[in-house]
Protein backbone atom coordinates (compact mmCIF):
# COMPACT_ATOMS: atom_id res chain seq x y z
CA UNK A 1 0.00 0.00 0.00
CA UNK A 2 1.33 3.59 -1.22
CA UNK A 3 1.98 6.08 1.72
CA UNK A 4 -0.79 8.56 0.33
CA UNK A 5 -3.79 5.11 0.38
CA UNK A 6 -2.92 5.23 4.29
CA UNK A 7 -3.11 8.83 4.76
CA UNK A 8 -6.86 8.58 2.43
CA UNK A 9 -7.62 5.71 4.51
CA UNK A 10 -6.48 7.09 7.73
CA UNK A 11 -8.75 10.53 6.96
CA UNK A 12 -11.69 7.92 5.85
CA UNK A 13 -14.83 9.43 7.33
CA UNK A 14 -15.95 5.75 8.14
CA UNK A 15 -13.24 5.23 10.49
CA UNK A 16 -13.72 4.26 13.58
CA UNK A 17 -14.02 7.44 16.17
CA UNK A 18 -12.96 7.93 19.46
CA UNK A 19 -16.50 7.48 20.64
CA UNK A 20 -16.37 4.30 18.72
CA UNK A 21 -13.32 2.82 20.66
CA UNK A 22 -15.05 4.46 24.14
CA UNK A 23 -18.22 2.52 23.71
CA UNK A 24 -16.41 -0.84 22.69
CA UNK A 25 -13.77 -0.56 25.05
CA UNK A 26 -14.67 0.95 28.20
CA UNK A 27 -17.57 0.73 30.46
CA UNK A 28 -19.04 3.62 32.47
CA UNK A 29 -17.43 6.66 31.15
CA UNK A 30 -18.10 9.65 32.68
CA UNK A 31 -17.38 12.98 30.39
CA UNK A 32 -15.74 15.62 31.67
CA UNK A 33 -15.94 18.78 30.27
CA UNK A 34 -14.55 22.52 29.62
CA UNK A 35 -10.76 24.15 30.89
CA UNK A 36 -11.64 25.80 33.98
CA UNK A 37 -10.88 28.97 32.32
CA UNK A 38 -12.95 30.32 29.69
CA UNK A 39 -14.86 27.88 27.24
CA UNK A 40 -15.86 23.92 26.77
CA UNK A 41 -13.92 22.90 23.01
CA UNK A 42 -15.28 19.95 22.12
CA UNK A 43 -12.26 19.03 19.90
CA UNK A 44 -10.59 16.71 22.18
CA UNK A 45 -13.37 14.80 24.33
CA UNK A 46 -12.00 13.61 27.24
CA UNK A 47 -13.48 11.63 30.94
CA UNK A 48 -13.00 8.99 33.35
CA UNK A 49 -14.31 5.04 32.39
CA UNK A 50 -13.44 1.79 33.81
CA UNK A 51 -10.72 -0.24 31.59
CA UNK A 52 -11.83 -4.04 32.76
CA UNK A 53 -11.39 -3.19 36.77
CA UNK A 54 -9.07 -0.18 36.62
CA UNK A 55 -10.44 3.00 36.36
CA UNK A 56 -8.52 5.53 33.70
CA UNK A 57 -8.22 8.80 31.87
CA UNK A 58 -9.20 8.53 28.62
CA UNK A 59 -8.47 11.92 26.08
CA UNK A 60 -8.61 12.61 22.76
CA UNK A 61 -9.55 14.29 19.49
CA UNK A 62 -13.13 13.76 18.59
CA UNK A 63 -14.28 13.89 15.14
CA UNK A 64 -17.60 13.77 13.70
CA UNK A 65 -19.72 11.23 11.96
CA UNK A 66 -21.19 13.68 9.42
CA UNK A 67 -20.50 17.27 8.52
CA UNK A 68 -23.09 18.64 11.46
CA UNK A 69 -21.15 16.90 14.36
CA UNK A 70 -18.32 17.69 12.20
CA UNK A 71 -18.79 21.59 12.64
CA UNK A 72 -19.21 20.96 16.46
CA UNK A 73 -16.50 19.60 17.27
CA UNK A 74 -14.42 21.63 14.64
CA UNK A 75 -13.18 18.14 12.87
CA UNK A 76 -10.75 17.65 15.76
CA UNK A 77 -8.50 20.50 14.65
CA UNK A 78 -8.08 21.91 19.24
CA UNK A 79 -7.74 24.99 20.23
CA UNK A 80 -6.12 26.03 23.41
CA UNK A 81 -8.99 25.74 25.61
CA UNK A 82 -9.25 21.93 24.65
CA UNK A 83 -5.52 21.87 24.93
CA UNK A 84 -6.04 23.10 28.50
CA UNK A 85 -8.56 20.69 28.97
CA UNK A 86 -6.68 17.44 28.31
CA UNK A 87 -4.27 18.95 30.36
CA UNK A 88 -6.54 19.16 33.57
CA UNK A 89 -7.69 15.92 32.92
CA UNK A 90 -3.85 14.55 33.09
CA UNK A 91 -3.23 16.56 36.93
CA UNK A 92 -6.06 15.41 37.72
CA UNK A 93 -5.54 11.13 36.69
CA UNK A 94 -1.71 11.99 38.42
CA UNK A 95 -3.58 13.12 41.41
CA UNK A 96 -6.41 10.25 41.67
CA UNK A 97 -3.52 7.49 40.19
CA UNK A 98 -5.06 6.66 37.10
CA UNK A 99 -3.23 5.77 34.04
CA UNK A 100 -3.97 8.22 30.88
CA UNK A 101 -5.27 6.66 27.66
CA UNK A 102 -5.16 8.84 24.80
CA UNK A 103 -6.57 8.24 21.00
CA UNK A 104 -4.83 10.65 18.45
CA UNK A 105 -6.92 11.74 15.30
CA UNK A 106 -6.26 15.21 14.29
CA UNK A 107 -5.37 17.11 11.30
CA UNK A 108 -3.73 19.77 13.65
CA UNK A 109 -4.44 22.75 15.70
CA UNK A 110 -6.33 24.75 14.56
CA UNK A 111 -5.05 27.57 12.42
CA UNK A 112 -7.75 30.58 14.02
CA UNK A 113 -7.62 33.93 15.06
CA UNK A 114 -8.53 33.11 18.81
CA UNK A 115 -6.50 30.23 19.08
CA UNK A 116 -3.57 32.78 18.90
CA UNK A 117 -5.24 35.38 21.08
CA UNK A 118 -5.53 32.71 23.66
CA UNK A 119 -1.86 31.06 23.48
CA UNK A 120 -2.37 28.52 21.13
CA UNK A 121 1.49 27.45 21.30
CA UNK A 122 1.91 28.02 24.79
CA UNK A 123 -1.30 25.39 25.46
CA UNK A 124 0.59 22.88 23.33
CA UNK A 125 4.12 23.40 25.45
CA UNK A 126 2.62 23.60 28.67
CA UNK A 127 1.17 20.14 27.72
CA UNK A 128 4.76 18.50 26.04
CA UNK A 129 6.06 19.88 29.47
CA UNK A 130 3.52 18.37 31.99
CA UNK A 131 3.05 14.95 30.30
CA UNK A 132 7.43 14.70 30.23
CA UNK A 133 7.30 14.64 34.06
CA UNK A 134 3.51 12.95 34.71
CA UNK A 135 3.81 10.44 38.10
CA UNK A 136 1.23 8.29 35.76
CA UNK A 137 1.48 5.85 32.96
CA UNK A 138 0.51 7.61 29.46
CA UNK A 139 -0.78 5.27 26.80
CA UNK A 140 -1.35 6.49 23.36
CA UNK A 141 -3.11 5.13 20.27
CA UNK A 142 -2.97 6.63 16.94
CA UNK A 143 -6.13 6.00 15.22
CA UNK A 144 -6.17 7.66 12.12
CA UNK A 145 -4.45 11.12 11.28
CA UNK A 146 -1.65 12.52 13.87
CA UNK A 147 -0.42 15.42 12.29
CA UNK A 148 1.47 17.94 13.94
CA UNK A 149 1.79 19.70 17.21
CA UNK A 150 -2.09 19.01 17.45
CA UNK A 151 -0.80 15.35 17.55
CA UNK A 152 2.04 15.76 19.71
CA UNK A 153 0.30 17.62 22.42
CA UNK A 154 -1.42 14.79 23.32
CA UNK A 155 1.22 11.89 22.94
CA UNK A 156 3.85 12.52 25.09
CA UNK A 157 3.89 8.68 26.09
CA UNK A 158 5.45 5.62 28.05
CA UNK A 159 3.54 3.85 25.10
CA UNK A 160 2.29 4.60 21.91
CA UNK A 161 0.64 1.99 19.23
CA UNK A 162 -0.52 2.90 15.82
CA UNK A 163 -2.98 1.52 13.59
CA UNK A 164 -1.95 -0.47 10.26
CA UNK A 165 -3.47 2.65 8.44
CA UNK A 166 -2.73 5.41 10.71
CA UNK A 167 -0.37 7.87 9.66
CA UNK A 168 1.82 10.29 11.71
CA UNK A 169 3.62 13.30 11.09
CA UNK A 170 5.28 16.70 11.32
CA UNK A 171 2.64 18.48 9.25
CA UNK A 172 -0.09 16.88 6.28
CA UNK A 173 1.58 16.20 3.52
CA UNK A 174 -0.06 18.71 1.36
CA UNK A 175 1.00 21.30 4.26
CA UNK A 176 4.69 19.49 3.51
CA UNK A 177 4.51 20.16 0.01
CA UNK A 178 3.85 23.93 0.21
CA UNK A 179 6.68 24.28 2.51
CA UNK A 180 9.15 22.66 0.97
CA UNK A 181 7.98 22.54 -2.71
CA UNK A 182 5.44 25.97 -2.73
CA UNK A 183 2.68 23.31 -3.98
CA UNK A 184 0.32 21.43 -2.13
CA UNK A 185 -0.59 19.50 -5.08
CA UNK A 186 2.25 17.45 -4.77
CA UNK A 187 0.76 15.92 -2.27
CA UNK A 188 0.81 11.99 -2.91
CA UNK A 189 5.08 12.47 -3.52
CA UNK A 190 5.09 14.41 -0.37
CA UNK A 191 3.38 11.48 1.75
CA UNK A 192 5.99 9.14 -0.16
CA UNK A 193 8.94 10.73 0.97
CA UNK A 194 7.39 11.84 4.65
CA UNK A 195 8.39 8.49 6.54
CA UNK A 196 4.47 8.92 8.15
CA UNK A 197 3.16 5.49 8.09
CA UNK A 198 3.19 2.81 11.02
CA UNK A 199 5.96 1.40 9.61
CA UNK A 200 8.33 3.72 9.06
CA UNK A 201 7.71 5.25 12.82
CA UNK A 202 8.51 1.81 14.39
CA UNK A 203 11.29 1.75 12.50
CA UNK A 204 11.87 5.09 14.28
CA UNK A 205 11.61 3.77 17.84
CA UNK A 206 8.62 6.54 18.21
CA UNK A 207 5.79 3.76 18.44
CA UNK A 208 6.51 0.53 20.32
CA UNK A 209 3.73 -1.35 17.87
CA UNK A 210 1.63 -1.65 15.34
CA UNK A 211 -2.27 -3.02 15.17
CA UNK A 212 -4.15 -4.92 12.79
CA UNK A 213 -6.98 -3.30 11.58
CA UNK A 214 -9.28 -6.70 10.89
CA UNK A 215 -10.35 -6.63 14.61
CA UNK A 216 -9.65 -2.56 15.75
CA UNK A 217 -11.14 -2.41 18.79
CA UNK A 218 -9.73 -5.89 19.74
CA UNK A 219 -6.26 -4.90 18.40
CA UNK A 220 -6.62 -1.79 20.57
CA UNK A 221 -7.86 -3.29 23.70
CA UNK A 222 -5.11 -6.01 23.62
CA UNK A 223 -2.55 -3.36 23.42
CA UNK A 224 -3.91 -1.22 26.31
CA UNK A 225 -3.84 -4.31 28.37
CA UNK A 226 -0.01 -5.51 27.42
CA UNK A 227 1.21 -1.81 28.03
CA UNK A 228 -1.01 -1.12 31.33
CA UNK A 229 0.00 -4.81 32.71
CA UNK A 230 3.73 -3.92 31.44
CA UNK A 231 3.56 -0.52 33.60
CA UNK A 232 1.84 -1.69 36.61
CA UNK A 233 4.76 -2.73 38.57
CA UNK A 234 6.79 0.31 37.94
CA UNK A 235 7.33 3.04 40.50
CA UNK A 236 6.26 6.17 39.82
CA UNK A 237 9.98 7.93 39.37
CA UNK A 238 10.40 4.58 36.72
CA UNK A 239 7.29 5.90 34.63
CA UNK A 240 8.59 9.38 34.64
CA UNK A 241 12.48 8.04 33.81
CA UNK A 242 11.35 5.89 31.29
CA UNK A 243 9.38 8.59 29.24
CA UNK A 244 11.59 11.04 29.92
CA UNK A 245 14.19 8.89 28.18
CA UNK A 246 12.15 7.88 25.13
CA UNK A 247 12.07 11.03 24.27
CA UNK A 248 15.38 12.39 25.14
CA UNK A 249 17.07 9.52 23.15
CA UNK A 250 16.17 11.67 19.26
CA UNK A 251 19.61 12.56 19.39
CA UNK A 252 22.59 12.75 17.18
CA UNK A 253 23.27 9.31 17.65
CA UNK A 254 19.87 7.65 17.84
CA UNK A 255 19.44 7.13 13.85
CA UNK A 256 22.94 4.78 13.80
CA UNK A 257 21.40 2.93 16.40
CA UNK A 258 19.01 1.22 14.64
CA UNK B 1 34.46 24.15 9.18
CA UNK B 2 37.85 26.19 8.91
CA UNK B 3 36.20 28.53 7.45
CA UNK B 4 33.18 29.19 9.77
CA UNK B 5 35.42 29.18 12.25
CA UNK B 6 37.82 31.92 10.85
CA UNK B 7 34.40 33.90 9.97
CA UNK B 8 33.66 33.76 14.12
CA UNK B 9 36.56 35.00 14.93
CA UNK B 10 36.47 38.01 13.39
CA UNK B 11 32.90 38.85 13.74
CA UNK B 12 34.08 38.96 17.50
CA UNK B 13 36.97 41.03 16.65
CA UNK B 14 34.84 43.32 14.86
CA UNK B 15 32.35 43.86 17.47
CA UNK B 16 34.51 43.68 20.59
CA UNK B 17 35.44 46.95 20.55
CA UNK B 18 31.87 48.21 20.80
CA UNK B 19 31.27 46.55 24.18
CA UNK B 20 31.72 49.42 26.72
CA UNK B 21 28.54 51.56 25.51
CA UNK B 22 26.86 49.67 22.77
CA UNK B 23 23.85 52.11 22.52
CA UNK B 24 24.79 54.11 19.84
CA UNK B 25 25.69 51.04 17.53
CA UNK B 26 22.73 49.21 18.39
CA UNK B 27 20.29 52.13 17.20
CA UNK B 28 22.01 52.49 14.12
CA UNK B 29 21.89 48.68 13.58
CA UNK B 30 18.06 48.53 14.35
CA UNK B 31 17.65 50.72 11.40
CA UNK B 32 19.55 48.11 9.22
CA UNK B 33 18.62 46.15 6.96
CA UNK B 34 21.35 43.55 6.91
CA UNK B 35 20.48 40.48 8.61
CA UNK B 36 21.28 40.52 12.29
CA UNK B 37 22.61 37.58 12.98
CA UNK B 38 24.16 34.93 16.03
CA UNK B 39 26.97 36.63 16.28
CA UNK B 40 25.58 40.24 16.23
CA UNK B 41 23.29 38.96 19.00
CA UNK B 42 26.19 36.99 21.03
CA UNK B 43 28.57 40.32 20.61
CA UNK B 44 25.78 42.65 21.62
CA UNK B 45 24.47 40.42 24.58
CA UNK B 46 27.21 38.61 25.89
CA UNK B 47 30.69 40.31 27.95
CA UNK B 48 33.41 41.17 25.32
CA UNK B 49 35.36 37.77 24.59
CA UNK B 50 33.17 35.91 26.89
CA UNK B 51 31.38 33.57 24.78
CA UNK B 52 32.65 29.90 24.31
CA UNK B 53 30.51 27.71 22.12
CA UNK B 54 29.63 24.00 23.24
CA UNK B 55 30.99 21.77 21.07
CA UNK B 56 27.85 20.64 19.27
CA UNK B 57 29.21 18.78 16.33
CA UNK B 58 26.52 16.16 14.87
CA UNK B 59 27.30 13.41 12.48
CA UNK B 60 24.94 14.21 8.85
CA UNK B 61 21.48 13.45 10.22
CA UNK B 62 19.07 13.00 6.98
CA UNK B 63 16.61 11.13 8.76
CA UNK B 64 14.40 10.95 5.63
CA UNK B 65 17.33 11.00 3.04
CA UNK B 66 15.82 13.59 2.21
CA UNK B 67 16.92 14.59 -1.85
CA UNK B 68 19.72 17.50 -1.65
CA UNK B 69 19.02 18.74 2.58
CA UNK B 70 22.95 17.86 3.21
CA UNK B 71 24.17 19.48 0.13
CA UNK B 72 21.96 22.21 0.82
CA UNK B 73 23.25 22.37 4.61
CA UNK B 74 26.45 22.28 3.75
CA UNK B 75 26.35 25.50 1.14
CA UNK B 76 24.44 27.47 4.30
CA UNK B 77 27.48 26.43 6.43
CA UNK B 78 30.16 27.79 4.39
CA UNK B 79 27.94 30.55 4.26
CA UNK B 80 26.60 31.36 7.26
CA UNK B 81 30.00 30.05 9.84
CA UNK B 82 27.78 28.60 11.93
CA UNK B 83 27.02 24.58 11.44
CA UNK B 84 22.96 24.57 11.61
CA UNK B 85 20.05 27.05 12.68
CA UNK B 86 21.48 27.62 16.33
CA UNK B 87 24.40 29.07 18.37
CA UNK B 88 24.91 27.50 21.86
CA UNK B 89 27.27 28.16 24.37
CA UNK B 90 28.24 29.84 27.90
CA UNK B 91 29.27 33.61 28.62
CA UNK B 92 28.81 36.28 30.99
CA UNK B 93 26.23 38.75 31.19
CA UNK B 94 27.33 41.90 33.65
CA UNK B 95 29.74 39.74 35.02
CA UNK B 96 26.94 36.88 35.39
CA UNK B 97 27.91 33.26 34.32
CA UNK B 98 25.07 32.38 31.81
CA UNK B 99 24.03 29.41 29.36
CA UNK B 100 23.16 31.29 26.16
CA UNK B 101 21.65 29.88 22.66
CA UNK B 102 20.90 32.22 20.06
CA UNK B 103 19.21 30.85 17.01
CA UNK B 104 19.92 32.18 14.06
CA UNK B 105 17.60 32.67 10.84
CA UNK B 106 20.01 32.56 7.69
CA UNK B 107 19.92 29.05 8.21
CA UNK B 108 16.34 27.34 7.10
CA UNK B 109 14.73 30.11 8.61
CA UNK B 110 15.94 28.58 12.15
CA UNK B 111 13.87 25.47 11.72
CA UNK B 112 14.43 22.64 14.06
CA UNK B 113 15.73 19.38 13.44
CA UNK B 114 18.30 17.28 15.57
CA UNK B 115 20.72 19.56 15.71
CA UNK B 116 18.87 22.04 17.30
CA UNK B 117 16.90 20.40 19.76
CA UNK B 118 19.85 18.66 20.79
CA UNK B 119 21.89 22.13 21.31
CA UNK B 120 19.11 23.24 23.51
CA UNK B 121 18.73 19.80 25.00
CA UNK B 122 22.53 20.16 25.74
CA UNK B 123 22.50 23.53 26.91
CA UNK B 124 19.53 22.63 29.53
CA UNK B 125 20.90 19.80 31.22
CA UNK B 126 24.96 21.79 31.11
CA UNK B 127 22.63 25.02 32.81
CA UNK B 128 21.63 22.76 35.04
CA UNK B 129 24.44 20.34 35.98
CA UNK B 130 26.10 23.86 36.79
CA UNK B 131 23.50 25.53 38.74
CA UNK B 132 23.36 28.42 35.71
CA UNK B 133 20.48 30.34 34.22
CA UNK B 134 19.55 29.65 30.63
CA UNK B 135 18.64 32.18 28.11
CA UNK B 136 17.62 31.54 24.80
CA UNK B 137 16.94 33.59 21.89
CA UNK B 138 13.94 32.34 19.54
CA UNK B 139 13.72 32.72 16.20
CA UNK B 140 12.15 29.92 14.25
CA UNK B 141 9.55 29.31 11.22
CA UNK B 142 8.79 25.97 13.28
CA UNK B 143 9.59 22.03 12.94
CA UNK B 144 12.44 21.36 10.09
CA UNK B 145 10.29 20.00 7.56
CA UNK B 146 12.90 17.43 5.49
CA UNK B 147 13.37 15.55 9.17
CA UNK B 148 10.27 14.94 9.48
CA UNK B 149 8.60 13.11 12.50
CA UNK B 150 11.63 13.43 13.89
CA UNK B 151 11.66 16.85 14.33
CA UNK B 152 8.09 16.95 15.48
CA UNK B 153 9.95 14.41 18.53
CA UNK B 154 12.14 17.80 19.26
CA UNK B 155 9.57 19.09 20.35
CA UNK B 156 8.86 16.85 23.03
CA UNK B 157 12.35 16.40 24.17
CA UNK B 158 13.18 19.66 24.31
CA UNK B 159 9.96 20.96 26.42
CA UNK B 160 11.01 17.26 28.83
CA UNK B 161 14.62 18.52 29.33
CA UNK B 162 13.58 22.13 30.39
CA UNK B 163 10.89 21.08 32.04
CA UNK B 164 13.10 19.04 34.34
CA UNK B 165 15.72 22.11 34.61
CA UNK B 166 12.97 24.46 35.69
CA UNK B 167 11.31 21.99 38.22
CA UNK B 168 15.17 21.99 39.89
CA UNK B 169 14.95 25.52 40.42
CA UNK B 170 17.11 26.70 36.94
CA UNK B 171 16.06 30.01 35.66
CA UNK B 172 14.84 29.99 31.97
CA UNK B 173 14.61 33.44 30.22
CA UNK B 174 13.11 33.26 26.30
CA UNK B 175 13.87 35.78 24.42
CA UNK B 176 11.19 35.47 21.44
CA UNK B 177 12.67 37.45 18.34
CA UNK B 178 11.05 37.84 14.61
CA UNK B 179 9.87 35.03 14.03
CA UNK B 180 9.32 33.04 16.41
CA UNK B 181 6.46 30.44 14.79
CA UNK B 182 5.08 26.66 14.87
CA UNK B 183 6.98 24.07 16.62
CA UNK B 184 9.54 26.25 18.08
CA UNK B 185 6.62 28.78 19.40
CA UNK B 186 4.87 25.32 20.66
CA UNK B 187 7.45 24.20 22.25
CA UNK B 188 10.58 25.91 24.58
CA UNK B 189 10.28 29.19 23.06
CA UNK B 190 6.96 29.31 25.32
CA UNK B 191 8.28 27.95 28.69
CA UNK B 192 10.22 30.90 30.13
CA UNK B 193 10.20 31.65 33.98
CA UNK B 194 10.24 35.25 31.97
CA UNK B 195 9.10 35.97 28.81
CA UNK B 196 10.56 38.88 26.62
CA UNK B 197 9.66 39.60 23.08
CA UNK B 198 11.60 41.60 20.88
CA UNK B 199 9.93 44.61 19.77
CA UNK B 200 7.71 44.19 16.46
CA UNK B 201 8.71 40.89 16.53
CA UNK B 202 5.93 38.03 14.79
CA UNK B 203 5.14 35.15 17.50
CA UNK B 204 2.15 32.63 16.48
CA UNK B 205 1.75 28.99 16.10
CA UNK B 206 0.11 29.12 12.89
CA UNK B 207 1.36 31.41 10.06
CA UNK B 208 -0.49 34.88 9.06
CA UNK B 209 -1.22 33.14 5.69
CA UNK B 210 -2.24 29.59 6.82
CA UNK B 211 -4.60 31.86 9.03
CA UNK B 212 -6.18 34.17 6.88
CA UNK B 213 -6.87 31.25 4.47
CA UNK B 214 -8.44 28.79 7.16
CA UNK B 215 -10.76 31.71 8.43
CA UNK B 216 -11.55 33.68 5.05
CA UNK B 217 -10.74 37.29 6.26
CA UNK B 218 -7.74 39.43 6.61
CA UNK B 219 -5.78 39.91 10.16
CA UNK B 220 -5.46 43.04 11.40
CA UNK B 221 -2.43 45.00 11.54
CA UNK B 222 -0.48 44.03 14.26
CA UNK B 223 -1.97 40.45 14.42
CA UNK B 224 0.62 38.69 16.43
CA UNK B 225 3.20 41.05 16.69
CA UNK B 226 5.22 41.71 20.05
CA UNK B 227 2.68 44.20 21.30
CA UNK B 228 -0.48 41.70 20.36
CA UNK B 229 1.25 39.05 22.44
CA UNK B 230 1.65 41.33 25.29
CA UNK B 231 -1.82 42.93 25.12
CA UNK B 232 -3.22 39.10 25.28
CA UNK B 233 -0.98 38.22 28.25
CA UNK B 234 1.74 35.88 26.93
CA UNK B 235 4.94 38.05 27.38
CA UNK B 236 5.94 39.85 30.04
CA UNK B 237 7.63 42.39 28.73
CA UNK B 238 8.26 44.08 24.78
CA UNK B 239 12.14 45.16 24.79
CA UNK B 240 14.06 47.15 22.19
CA UNK B 241 16.90 45.40 20.80
CA UNK B 242 19.05 48.34 22.19
CA UNK B 243 18.16 47.28 26.04
CA UNK B 244 17.75 43.81 25.80
CA UNK B 245 21.13 43.30 27.46
CA UNK B 246 20.65 45.69 30.38
CA UNK B 247 16.78 44.14 31.03
CA UNK B 248 19.02 40.78 31.46
CA UNK B 249 21.55 41.57 33.58
CA UNK B 250 18.26 42.93 35.90
CA UNK B 251 16.64 40.17 35.03
CA UNK B 252 19.90 37.43 36.59
CA UNK B 253 20.43 40.25 39.28
CA UNK B 254 16.85 39.47 40.60
CA UNK B 255 17.53 36.02 40.72
CA UNK B 256 20.94 35.84 41.45
CA UNK B 257 21.65 32.66 43.87
CA UNK B 258 23.60 33.89 47.31
CA UNK B 259 26.25 31.57 48.04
Amino acid sequence: MEAIERVLAARDPGRLKITDYIDALFTDFFEQRGDRICKEDPSILGGIAMFDDIPVTVIGHRKGKDVDENITCNFGMPGPEAFRKALRLMKQAEKFDRPVITFVDTPGAYPGKEAEMNGISRAIADNLAVMSTLRVPIITIVTGEGSSGGALAISVANRIYMLENAVYSVLSPEGFASILWHDSKRRDEAASVMKLTAKDLYEFGIVEGILSEEDPTEEVRKAIKTALCDLKDKTKEEIVSERYEKFRKFDAGFLKNE
Amino acid sequence: MINAVDNRKDKFRRYKKLRKDPTPYLEALEKDDKPYTAFDRIADTADGGSFESFDLSCPELDPLNFTGYLDKKKTLEEETGIEDAIVAGTCTIGGYKTVLCVMDKRFMMASMGIYVGEAVAKAAEYAHENKLPLIIFTASGGARMQEGIVALMQMAKTSAVIEKFKEEGGLYISVLTDPTTGGVSASFAMLGDITLAEEDALIGFAGPRVIEQTIGEKLPKGFQRADFLKEHGHVDEVVKRSVIRSKLILLLKLHERKQ
